[in-house]
């Protein structure tokens, strides 16, 4: 435990250190602030005290922002070699993976955390559903966890950014959206599995504030899922080939 | 701890780069490891180091197995992998402190031994210097202070002194032999005289064979299994040195040269010292020595020898 905690400080302070961090947290922001107060559905428009839209966009923003933070968590380790210096310390490889996922995970917090003025703006605007806002919240960082997860794993595979980028945003995309879409569009036990894969099914359904145990169970296993698979990626340098 | 390495192969696909090698390191040995390009050295010091598994056969860290037990050799060992890499976004000592924090140093040590290992080596000046904006000589510093940090019972160096000028060079060595006096050290490298000046020990892998094992002298005994003396000799005109010599017993070649008369070269019989025989020649006959240097096989020549065969 103690050796997560000292790898996703080293990471954390990687992000401050360096301008990604900030870059990303100023879009991410700028975003959802946008689409909340200005474009589109936004609050005045829709003349309703609620962080609905903000939700919804947050859910895109961050679609597209955790595979650019964690593409570079294995990958860069890979391609410049420090991934030996540090596997060949007092650490497991599950720790390093772990690790590396708490530090995006807090990231992730801190940029939901400078969102929270727009929740209390919102709420001196008008009667808020309080409940709604924080399972809202709740599935944002569900949402994060899993993304991030598979953003690790995709950067595991690889010794190059981009392509680690690229197919975390790929495979994101299918529980994102694809899945989504198909079991729209098909019937039967195939949809109704699809449908239970799609991640915006669970993550409306959690926005609505309802949390139900399904939907932290998918989330909770979809992260311990690829979590487990890049740490099995990295262990394969030991498989004999 | 000692290190015991017993029949140790690893393939990489069709390709054997290590194949089954056995040695023992004791501590307080400083163990050389020599060979060209692709040899396996560098695979050795994964497998060592718990990095990869080897293909077949077994290493022994002390009592612990580098399959059971990892993660407690690990804290004993430090590494500096090859080419060095480094976190260059992060300043010197915040990375020290990182290793040394995962490496398990308590945190009442940890001011101490920062302060120890930065003065050791030389980074006084660039603590505060992200890694990246280090020229190469001091990144190689601080890839001997993150292995140093916690203070290993095994050391673990793949080409030490890449990259570092004359003077930076005679100072790891330095650092390396005193190390090396209560620790287990193994370094590997492709320079010569480097080994010659820092090794107790010398291990010679070719094609992931070891082909020699010893210390740098039994080594350039082996290869001719002779021995050579250059010595100088002053007697009075007329007298026949060189054919004097050439008598005694253990010589078999005695070399001389025109341009310097008082020159000869004397080779022995394998296995014989010729030097006291000379001596009692030149004492019996009033001789004059003046020199008597014995010469020493280089160790190129072997490493050469053993590596191109």
């Amino acid at each position: 435990m103690k050796n997560i905690w000292i790898i996703a400080k080293r990471e954390f302070r990687t992000f401050l250190d360096s301008l990604v961090a900030y870059i990303l947290l100023v879009v991410f922001l700028g975003l959802s602030g946008l689409f909340t107060w200005l474009f589109g559905t936004d609050v005045f428009y829709i003349k309703q005290a609620t962080m609905q839209p903000f939700f919804q966009i947050a859910y895109w923003t961050l679609f597209f922002f955790i595979p650019a933070l964690t593409m570079r968590m294995i990958a860069e380790e890979k391609r410049v070699g420090t991934l030996e210096t540090l596997l060949t310390r007092a650490v497991t490889d599950g720790q390093v993976i772990a690790g590396k996922y708490l530090a995006c995970m807090m990231l992730i917090g801190v940029a939901l955390v400078f969102t929270l003025p727009y929740y209390f703006t919102i709420s001196w605007l008008g009667p808020v559903d309080h409940g709604a806002v924080w399972c809202g919240y709740l599935g944002l960082l569900l949402l994060s966890s899993a993304y991030i997860s598979i953003g690790i794993f995709a950067s595991s595979i690889t010794g190059n950014q981009i392509v680690a980028f690229l197919l975390a945003l790929v495979t994101g995309i299918f529980f994102h959206w694809i899945f989504g879409l198909f079991s729209s569009v098909t019937s039967g036990g195939f949809a109704s599995t699809l449908n239970y894969l799609s991640a915006s099914t669970h993550f409306s359904s959690i926005t609505r504030g309802v949390i139900d145990s399904r939907d932290v169970i998918y989330f909770g296993s979809l992260t311990l899922l690829s979590l487990v698979l890049a740490e099995i990626q990295l262990a394969a340098r030991n498989v004999v080939d | 701890m000692d290190i015991t390495v017993s029949n140790l192969s690893k393939n990489y696909g069709d390709q054997k780069a290590v194949d089954s090698i056995s040695f023992q390191v004791k501590t307080g040995e400083i163990l050389g490891f020599l060979g060209p390009n692709g040899a396996g050295k560098t695979t050795t010091m994964k497998v060592l180091t718990c990095f990869i598994a080897p293909t077949e056969g077994t290493v022994k860290v002390g009592d612990l197995d580098i399959f059971e037990n990892a993660e407690e050799i690990k804290k004993h060992i430090g590494y500096l992998p090859e080419n060095n890499p480094l976190y260059l976004e992060m300043p010197v000592l915040e990375y020290l402190q990182f290793v040394a924090e995962i490496q398990g140093v308590s945190p009442s040590e940890m001011p101490s031994r920062l302060r120890s290992i930065v003065s050791r080596c030389g980074l006084n000046k660039e603590k505060h210097k992200k890694i990246g904006e280090l020229s190469k000589g001091y990144r190689q510093r601080v890839g001997l202070a993150q292995a140093l940090i916690h203070d290993p019972e095994i050391l673990i160096l793949d080409e030490p002194t890449t990259g570092l000028d004359p003077n930076q060079i005679v100072e790891i060595r330095n650092l390396i032999r005193e190390i090396g006096k209560e620790k287990t050290v193994i370094l590997s490298t492709h320079i010569l005289p480097e080994v010659e000046a820092t090794c107790d020990r010398i291990l010679i892998i070719n094609n992931g064979k070891i082909v020699a094992d010893g210390t740098p002298d039994t080594l350039s005994r082996q290869a001719q299994g002779r021995y050579l003396v250059d010595v100088r000799i002053r007697a009075k005109e007329g007298e026949d040195i060189a054919v004097q010599l050439r008598s005694l017993p253990g010589v078999s070649m005695v070399e001389t040269d025109h341009a310097r008369p008082d020159w000869f070269q004397i080779t022995s019989t394998t296995g014989l010292e010729t030097r006291e025989a000379v001596f009692h020649l030149c004492v019996k006959n009033q001789w004059v020595l003046t020199e008597m240097t014995p010469v020493e096989e280089r160790l190129e020549d072997i490493f050469r020898e053993l590596t191109l065969k």
